[in-house]
């Protein structure tokens, strides 16, 4: 199986790539269109800030890419925040793939939101042998509210999303590769997906 | 709902860690690698790396030890100990650290904290503050609590939050080493006057004082390093005793 994490400067990327070696898988990092679209699954991850992030991508010509890639795609954290409409940090316009647009945390908690936090109504096979309530690591100021492309919720504050599916799409705010043995079992259904 | 943290704190030097570790179960026990998967199997929530060494090839050791430590583990971890420029954060970051603490670097140049929460995101950038009381008033210090500086802690705790700090790791040089409990008073001060979390450190002698840090000092998370290497406090048995007294915690 060709693993292809998007490599657009934006990412702790050596995390994923580690973590997908622990699975006893191989990734490769590319920027080429071509080594991303002839990839049977893509990682598109994300840390930093929004607007910084987008600029990178537009850069490498890979905001056209990742819309229209037709193999399962895996957005991580910022990688899936720029695959909703729009997020208000730096008032950026995302790829447009979830259609919801991403919102700052409210007072009343402190931002960003670190540690370990849990996942519940879990809908999708990307959770399978997940239990409802399972803790996963997240480190993050903004978030997706909840649409019918939710497939996991947190709460912090609000009841927001921290996954989402639609097509072949998937987007976590969390972080599979930093989330110990339960992000490593969503790792792994995400890259056995339609195998 | 968001847990509190349990982080072991691991002091290295010349990519091997220091501080006598009483681990009976571990091949080599000098060897941080190891030692960050026992702690994670142990059910810690992230860990801390404080390089101490001083050698000039200390920035490629440390890189080094960085990437072995991502391959292996698969919980946050933070890097601190002497990181004074983009290019140090960036080298740490490209290694695989989910996270940097500056401390004297910050103080000298304010400014670096701007730079780096605007290069690499608030969310990597901790910022470590040491400080003690003079006269009953905080202030901050360097060197491992042996300069004093201008700076008061409250002020200065606003002041990195306010240039782009993620979080703070706050250690009182009052309650270092005294195994007597956190300082939970200013912790919950800065808890309180800042909307950034909170990491306590010092002072961490019973599973009792991790209560009250989380209970009394407001912390988010908290630190300690001895406790946990000596096996004084099993990091289950605290987290088990944290949860029964109505502290969310990761199981």
């Amino acid at each position: 199986m060709r693993i292809v994490i998007i490599n657009y400067g934006a990412g702790n990327i050596q995390s994923i790539k580690f973590a997908i070696q622990r699975l006893g898988y191989e990734a490769i990092l590319s920027d080429d269109p071509l080594v991303i679209k002839a990839a049977d699954k893509v990682i598109f991850p994300g840390v930093g800030e929004a607007s910084s992030a987008m600029k990178k991508l537009k850069d490498s010509g890979l905001d056209i890419v990742v819309p229209e890639l037709k193999q399962p795609v895996l957005g991580i954290c910022l990688g899936m925040q720029l695959m909703c409409n729009h997020t208000e940090e730096g008032d950026t316009k995302g790829l447009g793939i979830f259609d919801v647009a991403v919102k700052k945390f409210n007072a009343g908690v402190k931002v960003p939101q670190i540690g370990w936090n849990q996942i519940e109504s879990l809908s999708s096979p990307l959770f399978d042998g997940i239990e409802e309530k399972d803790y996963i690591y997240l480190v993050h100021s903004y978030y997706a509210p909840v649409t019918s492309d939710t497939i996991a919720r947190t709460t912090y504050g609000v009841d927001y999303a921290t996954a989402l599916h639609k097509d072949n799409f998937y987007g976590t705010q969390f972080h599979p590769e930093k989330s110990s043995v339960i992000g490593e079992k969503i790792l792994k259904n995400f890259l056995e997906i339609g195998n | 709902m968001l847990t509190k943290r349990i982080i072991p704190c691991l002091d290295i030097k010349n990519g091997r860690t220091v501080k006598g570790v009483n681990f009976v179960d571990l091949r080599d026990a000098g060897d941080p690698v190891e030692l960050a998967q026992l702690y994670s199997e142990a059910g810690a929530d992230e860990l801390v790396f404080l390089d101490i060494s001083a050698t000039e090839e200390r920035r490629k050791t440390l890189a080094n030890l960085v990437l072995r430590v991502a391959e292996r583990v698969n919980i946050p971890f933070t890097v601190g100990g002497g990181i004074s420029s983009i290019e140090d954060v960036d080298i740490l970051l490209q290694n695989g650290a989910d996270k940097v603490s500056v401390n004297s670097s910050a103080v000298k140049n304010p400014q670096l904290i701007n730079e780096l929460a605007g290069k690499f995101g608030s969310q990597c950038i901790t910022v470590a503050i040491d400080a003690k009381q003079i006269d009953g008033e905080w202030i901050v210090h360097l060197v491992g609590g042996k300069v004093p500086t201008e700076l008061r802690l409250f002020d200065w705790a606003k002041e990195v939050e306010r240039r782009g700090a993620g979080e703070i790791l706050f250690t009182s040089m009052d309650h270092d080493g005294t195994k007597d409990g956190f300082a939970n008073k200013a912790l919950a001060r800065l808890s309180s006057e800042l909307n950034i979390p909170i990491i306590a450190s010092g002072g961490a002698g019973n599973i009792q004082h991790f209560i009250d840090s989380f209970k009394e000092g407001k912390a988010d998370a908290a630190l300690a390093a001895s406790v946990f290497h000596f096996k004084e406090i099993d990091i289950k048995v605290l987290k088990k005793e944290l949860r029964n007294n109505t502290i969310p915690v990761r199981l």
